[in-house]
């Protein structure tokens, strides 16, 4: 690529951007997480889907109802000059697949919130993460009045490679939802070269 | 999939009608680009250069990047969706009045020192 005459210098420094996807089923604590440890409040944003789902495709003679609007909330967090991490929650609903590639490509891994009073609800996105080969972690929201699993229960139950941490949280908390994080980037470190090519190679 | 009830009051929620993209982008649908969400958006420029092929939101774009920023926030700021704005930076990339950095290649990872400054702020923050 071949930028010039800018009016101003290239005094920018770019940090590095990276992503953290956050999953699970309807009302799992998704955005509460992302609020927990963002720095700034969760933004939202949008892709318009056609009824194919394949992104803003096929524009001669939309109408409302061939589109359908999908809202993603996501946050960041800024480490320094040069380093920022978003999260991004993934929309909750199957049929948005497209929009769950586009959010994992490239992103270093995922976490799926489960709610022990509705465990199958994340089954799909486990089921997402190993499909793609992308590392997670499950964390059990602790809501109010669901019965206490163990975290073997948890983990037999979701059929869980035991390799993959299981973890309870809450994620009203910051010091929870950032234990969360922490433990999803130490998996990812020790799993790397294992799933993915790490980076060293050809440059 | 709308639950008026629960939308939490933080988030930033004003987004136009849906419809008004299309007129934005001039009908063009389909971005060439297929910038990643986290790809980062810096303006080359302090100020839009006058150009009838500009609209408004392009200009937005230019003033909201004067430091890097993020493919999703640029959208969350423009309250348009990803896909519209996508077609605006084709304009402005064509036009060398952005550049946009894609984050490292999806198959790989960063090394441990990253890993290691991420868990560091974490802990910190
Ligand atoms: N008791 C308890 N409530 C929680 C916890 N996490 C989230 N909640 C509540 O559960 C509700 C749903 O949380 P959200 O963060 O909106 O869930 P979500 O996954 O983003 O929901 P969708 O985006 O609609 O799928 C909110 O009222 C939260 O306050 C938790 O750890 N414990
Ligand atoms: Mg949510």
């Amino acid at each position: 690529m071949d930028y010039e005459n800018s009016d101003r210098e290239d005094r920018t420094i770019l940090p590095t951007a990276l992503k953290i996807l956050i999953a699970g089923g309807f009302g799992v604590g998704k955005t509460t997480l992302v609020a927990a440890v963002s720095e700034t409040q969760p933004l939202r944003t949008e892709e318009v889907l056609s009824e194919r789902g394949v992104g803003v495709d096929d524009l001669t003679g939309v109408e409302a109802k061939s589109t359908t609007t999908v809202a993603m909330d996501f946050g960041r967090i800024t480490f320094g000059e040069d380093l920022v991490l978003y999260l991004f929650g993934t929309p909750g609903q199957d049929r948005f697949w497209f929009l769950w590639d586009e959010l994992a490509l490239g992103a270093l891994g995922a976490v799926v919130l489960a709610d022990t009073r509705r465990l199958a609800d994340c089954f799909p996105s486990i089921d997402y993460f190993e499909g793609q080969g992308l590392p997670f972690i499950v964390a059990v929201n602790c809501f109010d009045g669901a019965r206490q699993y163990s975290l073997e229960e948890v983990q037999m139950a979701l059929n869980l490679d035991p390799d993959v941490p299981v973890m309870l949280c809450d994620a009203r908390k910051r010091e929870s939802s950032k234990e969360v994080l922490i433990t999803l980037l130490q998996h990812v470190m020790k799993g790397r070269g294992l799933t993915r090519k790490p980076e060293t190679v050809g440059s | 999939m709308t639950r008026p009830d629960a939308e939490p009051l933080w988030v930033d929620d004003e987004a136009g009608p849906v419809v008004r993209p299309y007129a934005m982008t001039r009908g063009r649908a389909r971005p060439r680009n297929g910038f990643n969400v986290i790809s980062l958006v810096t303006a080359t420029r302090a100020a839009p250069p006058i150009d009838v092929g500009l609209v408004p939101e392009h200009a937005r774009i230019i003033e909201l990047c004067q430091r890097p920023l993020a493919l999703a926030e640029v959208a969350a700021h423009l309250h348009l969706p990803l896909g519209t704005v996508r077609v605006l930076l084709d304009d402005l990339v064509a036009r060398q009045l952005v550049q946009v950095s894609e984050p490292r290649p999806p198959a790989t990872l960063p090394d441990d020192s990253v890993f290691e400054a991420l868990i560091h702020g974490l802990r910190e923050l």
